[in-house]
């Protein structure tokens, strides 16, 4: 349960001398599901990477619980997840394993936590394979599973839809929700596919 | 704690799975050196003379094959990005991943230099000492090229880069570490140097990891 929020103010940032984000300015509460859409190349992925702190804006400021996250970046680090379009998966391990590594970084975890996420993603069948063998959708299917085991409130995603057929994007839809309504934070950039209740929806379109 | 533990198995069990990594640049160490007494001559007296400077030079340009691919696959399926936003400290996790680099590629190498040695006339009496100056002076090699590997990052075929980069970096550990070799081939003490190249050592372990979580840090950007 998580009773901080999210916001950035006047975000601007340039790539080169493309100017990419133009005064950015949001805010996200608890309960909520924050969906980013925009034409392709509106900068939906850089916003996210520099909410999540991986992309330095060159003005504008990114708070959360109304401290700036860069007073203190690997304690925001710890409440957040940034699942970007690859999953970060290395090829020769299998899922489990990756798991195991990937999200033993942030919190130790248990054999049981680890079967009970993939059996909720249906991950269960190909868990022990490598994840060279896997199809991009099961890969996002593992990758979910993470996004589960990593207990943190707030949950940036990068069109987390991508490669998953009706039932997968009916599961993110069923994870997203039921994150927000344990009063998490899930800012998603997302096109299409993403059911939420209205009630805890809100959209915000990035101009190109 | 746990962190470092578990990006050191997990670099290790890869390294299980795919060989070719530690293998090859081990393979290209061996190579080299045996090319020596084919191109210069068979006489043990002249090769001893050229044994050292041989030894480690072919130890470097093998370290630099195995730099190149100490961040790359990690970088390009996510895991650096991850590493940095996992809320433990980039620097102590990119220490472990040079640790593992370093057991991975410099212990083989200084483990099998002696049978390198022997093909340049090195005595067998000096095989502890080339395996202990090359085991430390690969550990140096590999903390000061990390800061070279993830400096690279950004680049396409940044190979050649690397090298350009590393080489003069790493000059003062080739001229005291082939001191250190030379005198324990005429079996003298090679204490002098060896403490020489352990404060190197000492100074790129404090050092080179937080540049290396810098440099990491702009390529993620």
């Amino acid at each position: 349960m998580s009773r901080y929020n999210l916001r950035a103010e006047n975000l601007h940032l340039w790539r080169g001398d493309r100017h990419v984000l133009k005064g950015v300015s949001l805010s996200a509460n608890p309960g909520e599901v924050l969906q980013l859409t925009g034409v392709n190349g509106a900068g939906k992925t850089t916003l996210l990477r520099a909410l999540c702190g991986l992309a330095h804006p060159e003005q504008g400021r990114v708070l959360w619980a109304g401290r700036d996250v860069r007073a203190d970046l690997a304690g925001f680090h710890a409440v957040t997840i940034y699942l970007g379009h690859e999953a970060p998966l290395k090829p020769d391990l299998t899922a489990r394993e990756n798991l195991r590594f990937w999200i033993g970084l942030r919190r130790p975890l248990t054999a049981t936590e680890l079967d009970s996420a993939l059996a909720e993603t249906t991950a269960t069948t190909f868990a022990d394979r490598p994840v060279r063998t896997l199809s991009a959708g099961q890969k996002r299917r593992v990758a979910l599973a993470g996004l589960l085991l990593c207990r943190a409130p707030l949950w940036l995603l990068d069109e987390p839809t991508t490669n998953l057929d009706t039932a997968g994007q009916a599961l993110v839809s069923r994870l997203v929700s039921a994150h927000a309504a344990a009063g998490n934070l899930v800012i998603a950039a997302v096109h299409q596919g993403l059911q939420v209740e209205a009630h805890r929806l809100n959209r915000f379109e990035l101009a190109a | 704690m746990n962190a470092l533990r578990l990006v050191l198995m997990r670099d290790l069990m890869l390294a299980v799975r795919r060989p070719e990594h530690c293998v090859h640049p081990l393979a290209f160490f061996l190579l080299v050196t045996t090319l020596f007494p084919l191109a210069i001559s068979p006489q043990l007296s002249q090769l001893r003379l050229i044994a050292p400077g041989v030894l480690w030079v072919a130890a470097l340009l093998s370290a630099l094959l195995a730099l190149e691919f100490l961040f790359r696959d990690d970088a390009a399926d996510g895991t650096l990005e991850q590493y940095a936003l996992s809320g433990q400290s980039l620097t102590w996790l990119l220490l472990a991943k040079t640790a593992a680099h370093w057991l991975l590629t410099g212990l083989p190498l200084a483990l099998v230099a002696p049978l390198a040695g022997a093909a340049l006339g090195v005595p067998v009496s000096a095989f502890p000492g080339i395996t202990a100056t090359l085991g430390l002076g690969s550990l140096a090699l590999s903390l000061i090229g990390s800061i070279g590997a993830a400096l690279t990052l950004g680049v396409r075929r940044g190979g050649v880069l690397l090298s350009i980069l590393v080489l003069p970096l790493v000059v003062p550990v080739l001229i005291f570490g082939s001191q250190a070799t030379t005198l324990a081939i005429r079996g003298e003490a090679v204490a002098a140097p060896m403490e020489l190249l352990g404060a190197i050592v000492v100074l790129a372990v404090t050092l080179a990891p937080l540049a290396a979580a810098a440099a990491v840090r702009i390529s993620l950007e």
